[in-house]
């Protein structure tokens, strides 16, 4: 009978001797570099996300019809569910306002009766012109750009904003004079 | 019976129900001798023996039976979104009542020279198992049931996919934000939206640190911590609860104030034209135009809002406060001071707003800085 040998627990000793200095940096580069690439394909898919490659919005420029399709002293309502926009056409000429609320942002309505925008959020009160008269709203709702067309038609633009305490609704693009 | 919802619509019109309960609250929660004179005067203590409680709960329960036969009242009480608000106005005012007779209970015996009943009671002692445990288990059970049984009965209030384009009128916040909705109407959405939930939340993080009287602690008393007590009930109980009350049952279409008994009227006509104070002084003072100067234009406003958060609390350290003051010291009377007058700036502001239209006291819209 001979004695089971035991090997002696000898796996720091390997290891020292498996593992030098060098080969501790290399593998260390190596596992960071493997780091630093998943995380940057991970955020790179992330930040892809952001850009769908289809946009169910509606275009931010559209044409809206002729002038005549719009009556003087009235404001029109057909495009604010989609295009998010008041044509309203005075003695003058037409303007877009927007229907943003200057408050916080909700989307007030136009009430025919007593010819005023009201929010339904805080109360806040806008003119037809758009200028704000009660409720919290600080300033007056904002304008888009509006001009016409080669074939004669509408254009409002909603990329460009016209304040009017910046004194930008005196802008030639803010209001189209017909 | 027509009589007294005319009568309740005319009462609950915000500047009267407001203005009734900002008068009558330190009366029921006196902050000096003098209020407390009056409140034994007329026995207004009296809301916080058992009777007292019959009488606000069966005033309440009236008001709400007569609420739910009446054809408009009925539409917004029994809306999924406004029971728990019910609820909410029975359990707050419980809770208060409970507090507070038992703050008063022990107010006499600590003017008999005797220890308060907390000190004595060993009833109000329990092991934490098996006695509180089971307690805890079997409220949780209840609870629960309640809840399940509540969801069965009440669909919840689900509406149609969210549209930017069309805003419910009237738009309401979730039921513990229509406080937070209320003070927009009457601040900019910086201060409204966002100062103003820091300063509550820090304000209440700094309350240990700012209330330094060590009385009444441990136990229920009134007498002992009283202006405390009524600066944080009319924080909580008129400037958040009531508020939301106000939100859920008195604001309408288009955000007008309407009595519960009222219809809905969307074409509800409210002179609300408001003006800012720089048009008051320039245009209607002195008779001329604004100056072009932002500074110049809104120089008093300035003046008025520096005044009051700042000069105000250093002259009352000199003169009327000073005893509070020293023994406060300069950090926690500055703190105080800060927290204090940004909550009562609310009230100030509404009623601003309703006796004088005033819409902002400092108003550039240019940089979106609006107080």
């Amino acid at each position: 009978m001979s004695e089971k040998v035991i090997p002696k627990a000898s796996i720091n000793s390997e290891s020292t001797k498996d593992l030098n200095r060098k080969g501790f940096i290399s593998w260390l580069s190596l596992g960071w570099l493997a780091f630093a690439g998943a995380t940057g394909g991970f955020f790179t898919l992330m930040i892809r996300f952001m850009f769908p490659n289809v946009l169910f919005e509606p275009p931010q420029s559209f044409k809206i019809g002729f002038p005549d399709d719009f009556t003087i002293g009235k404001v029109d309502i057909r495009f604010k569910r989609k295009h998010a926009v008041w044509v309203v056409r005075n003695d003058e000429g037409i303007y877009a306002l927007s229907t943003v609320c200057t408050h916080l942002g909700c989307t007030p309505n136009w009430l025919e009766v007593e010819q005023k925008y009201k929010c339904p959020c805080h109360g806040s009160g806008f003119r037809k012109t758009g200028i704000n008269f009660e409720g919290p709203a600080p300033r007056p709702l904002e304008r888009h750009a509006i001009f016409l067309a080669s074939d004669g038609q509408i254009i409002v633009d909603k990329t460009k904003r016209f304040k009017w305490e910046k004194g930008e609704w005196e802008i030639e693009e803010s209001f189209l004079k017909i | 019976m027509s009589y007294i919802k005319n009568l309740f619509d005319f009462l609950s019109t915000p500047t009267i129900s407001f203005t009734l309960l900002t008068v009558s609250f330190p009366f029921i929660f006196p902050p000096s001798d003098w209020f407390d004179k009056k409140n034994k005067q007329w026995g207004i203590y009296k809301l916080w023996t058992n009777k007292g409680a019959f009488c606000i709960f069966s005033f309440i329960t009236f008001f709400f039976v007569l609420g739910y036969f009446d054809p408009y009242f009925n539409l917004t009480m029994t809306k999924p979104d406004n029971i728990p608000i019910i609820l909410m106005i029975y359990s707050m005012i419980f809770v208060v009542w409970l507090g507070m007779k038992q703050a008063y209970i022990n107010d006499e015996r600590l003017e008999r020279g005797e220890k308060p009943e907390e000190w004595t009671d060993p009833d109000d002692k329990v092991l934490v198992w098996p006695d509180l445990v089971y307690i805890e288990l079997i409220a949780l059970i209840i609870f629960m049931v309640g809840l399940i049984v509540w969801s069965i009965l009440i669909g919840a209030p689900l509406e149609e996919p969210a549209n930017p384009a069309s805003t419910p009128n009237p738009s309401k916040a979730p039921w513990y934000f229509l406080g937070l909705q209320e003070m927009l109407v009457y601040f900019d959405p910086w201060i409204a939206g966002i100062i103003f939930p820091i300063f509550i939340i820090v304000g209440m993080m700094a309350i240990p640190y700012m209330d330094i009287n060590k009385k009444g602690n441990g136990y229920y008393s009134f007498k002992e911590r009283r202006l405390g007590y009524f600066i944080f009930m009319y924080g909580w109980f008129v400037l958040w609860v009531f508020l939301i009350v106000v939100g859920t049952f008195f604001r309408g279409p288009n955000w007008n104030f309407f009595g519960p008994f009222e219809w809905w009227d969307p074409h509800k006509v409210v002179p609300l034209t408001n003006v800012n104070l720089s048009e008051y002084v320039w245009v209607k003072l002195l008779n001329k135009g604004l100056p072009a100067s932002i500074f110049a234009r809104e120089a008093v406003g300035f003046v008025i809002v520096i005044g009051y958060l700042f000069v105000m609390p250093l002259l009352l350290a000199k003169t009327k406060l000073k005893s509070l003051f020293e023994h406060y010291g300069p950090i926690r009377y500055s703190t105080l001071m800060l927290f204090g007058l940004a909550m009562f700036a609310l009230p100030i502001k509404m009623y601003l707003r309703w006796l004088f239209n005033l819409k902002y006291i400092i108003a550039i819209p240019e940089w979106f800085f609006n107080i």
